[in-house]
């Protein structure tokens, strides 16, 4: 039972990253300056590393023998457990820049409370992450600033993102029974216990790009279930085509 | 990656002879001009428009490799080819750095750029069909680029030359990079060692196209190579790319597709090399002129990327004034 929660704790986090690097790697050639082609990229391989040491941590708790790639390739969408927030699509630079403030501010403390697990395979990935997250925070948070407090337009496609995504952050926060097992056995952080920080991160950001979180309006949640929308099935269509077209061969 | 071998050196110049005289005795003793440094137009608008061309085709070149990042066959391939193409990033960015010291700034490059007017290597107006093609460009696209570049770590122009120290450190990593993913498609199942011949037999052509049409029809090489912008001419440079490239296809067990391509002992002065077959130069000059498969959608999906980002451009702008003002009212109370 502990290892079945472990292996399906750490495979929920591992599709986060994995799949929120996917998206970002989408804008890989298509940003708005060269600089952002080079920070979104950078942001997408921080997040691949991450999802790769999860996975292959995940693999070897389940000792059946699958990869890193078996499992980030080889399930389907009911499959695939990460939070529907990263799941969303770019849309543009402004829900990009602000998905990836609302995932990194939880991550921070996350990966933060994380360096004191009792496995040492999760204290290493969080000690390399925890670093890497800051840096997301900076970034995604110096342009949510730019967005809410530069032209009226950018200002508008702020709001719009908001409104976008906002319903998307309660689920970083809810526990699947996997999750709330590791977290009462020392292995991973209680989600439960992050949103102060999460809050703390956020508002003075929010208040310098003149930007309010929507209150009251009913969250979606169900990724941790595989109860995701329609744009993670494409997603996976397209993330695993080789793989499913050639099956068993290495690359 | 790589800009063409280069079409045109600029020598029109409107300085004494005194001067010209002068600056080519610089030239001679191998001092590396600055960007301060007194030089003749003609050096600094072919230095402009060379360095322009290969800022251009390191941006556009992350296209066909962009293509297949959100279609990677695994974790591992996926990060490295992300890296591969986050390098070209980088590397664009140098080298409009580079050219910007040269009094031309990055956005009236970009505009030339998006308008058709400045030029880019015509290889990556083709398009990229399937995942050998990110070997082949790294093996083939990326070898013949290290052939062009590591001559111009010997350039006059100091910034030039500085920025391609560090590109071809990286090049070369990427020349292995994709001769692995090569190796491991011919060691694979059948169908991949197909995609692997398919993908050399697409490319082959278009990466000898990479170092420009024969010495007899390159009009300005002389300025060039007189001014030690360029070291080695076209053919030359073609010559070696050819000699070290094919025991690499033997090696990988794939063909070559030239049915001339042979052993001649007589060639690089006795010492031996591969004679080819004819380069289909009808071929290049369409595309250099923009009648290549992708020509249009490649500068479609820049300028797509550039008018989509405007708003964002012009609300870093906006907010960087407003808070210079803010500063300048709180110092006024």
């Amino acid at each position: 039972m502990a290892d079945q929660a472990l292996l399906n704790a750490l495979i929920e986090l591992a599709d986060d990253h994995n799949i929120l690097s996917h998206r970002l790697a989408e804008w890989c050639g298509h940003a708005p300056i060269l600089e952002e082609d080079l920070a979104l990229t950078n942001m997408a391989l921080d997040m691949i590393g991450t999802a790769r040491g999860l996975y292959s941590h995940a693999a070897d708790v389940e000792g059946r023998g699958r990869s890193e790639d078996d499992l980030a390739y080889l399930r389907v969408e009911r499959e695939y457990r990460n939070c529907l927030l990263v799941e969303r699509p770019n849309d543009d630079f402004a829900h990009t820049m602000l998905r990836q403030l609302f995932f990194a501010a939880f991550m921070e403390p996350y990966w933060q409370s994380a360096l004191t697990s009792s496995d040492e395979t999760i204290r290493g990935i969080a000690g390399k992450s925890v670093k890497e997250v800051a840096y997301h925070i900076r970034h995604a948070g110096e342009w949510v600033i730019r967005m809410g407090d530069g032209t009226q337009e950018s200002a508008a496609r702020l709001h719009a993102a908001m409104q976008d995504l906002h319903i998307y952050t309660e689920e970083l926060f809810h526990a699947s029974e996997a999750a709330g097992h590791c977290a009462r056995a020392g292995l991973l952080p209680d989600r439960t216990d992050l949103r102060e920080t999460w809050l703390e991160t956020l508002t003075p950001i929010f208040a310098e790009a003149r930007l309010e979180m929507p209150e009251g309006v009913p969250p979606q949640i169900g990724g941790r279930d595989g109860l995701h929308g329609e744009d993670l099935g494409h997603l996976l269509a397209e993330m695993q085509y080789l793989q499913r077209a050639h099956p068993g061969a290495s690359w | 990656m790589y800009s063409q071998g280069l079409i045109g050196a600029d020598g029109r110049t409107e300085e004494s002879e005194a001067f010209l005289d002068a600056f080519q005795k610089r030239i001679d003793a191998e001092e590396k001009i600055e960007p301060k440094d007194a030089m003749p137009e003609g050096y600094r608008r072919t230095l402009i428009r060379q360095i322009g061309q290969h800022a251009h085709s390191e941006i556009v070149g992350m296209l066909p490799e962009g293509n297949w990042i959100t279609r990677a066959p695994s974790l591992k391939r996926k990060a490295a080819l992300l890296a591969k193409v986050q390098d070209e990033g980088g590397h664009g960015l140098y080298l409009y750095a580079a050219a910007e010291t040269l009094g031309v700034s990055r956005e009236q490059m970009t505009e030339e750029l998006l308008s058709g007017k400045a030029k880019y290597s015509s290889i990556f107006n083709y398009p990229t069909l399937n995942w050998a093609d990110m070997g082949a460009i790294g093996w083939l696209v990326d070898g013949a680029a290290i052939m062009n570049q590591i001559p111009l770590c010997r350039c006059s122009f100091g910034p030039y030359a500085r920025a391609m120290i560090r590109v071809c450190k990286e090049e070369s990593f990427h020349q292995r990079q994709g001769y692995e993913i090569m190796l491991t498609l011919c060691r694979g199942t059948a169908e991949q060692k197909q995609m692997a011949q398919d993908a050399l037999d697409r490319l082959w052509w278009p990466a000898l196209m990479m170092f420009g049409p024969h010495d007899a029809d390159s009009a300005h090489s002389e300025q060039s190579m007189k001014w030690k912008i360029k070291r080695f001419s076209n053919d030359q440079l073609r010559q070696k790319f050819i000699d070290a490239t094919v025991p690499q296809a033997e090696y990988l067990g794939l063909t070559v597709p030239d049915p001339d391509l042979r052993w001649d002992d007589s060639l690089n002065g006795g010492k031996g090399g591969y004679a080819h077959g004819d380069i289909d130069w009808d071929e290049f000059w369409r595309v250099v002129k923009g009648d290549g498969v992708m020509n249009r959608d490649r500068i479609k999906a820049r300028k797509k990327a550039w008018d989509d980002g405007a708003w964002v451009r012009e609300a870093a702008l906006k907010h960087a004034e407003k808070r210079a003002m803010r500063k300048t009212q709180e110092a006024a109370e």
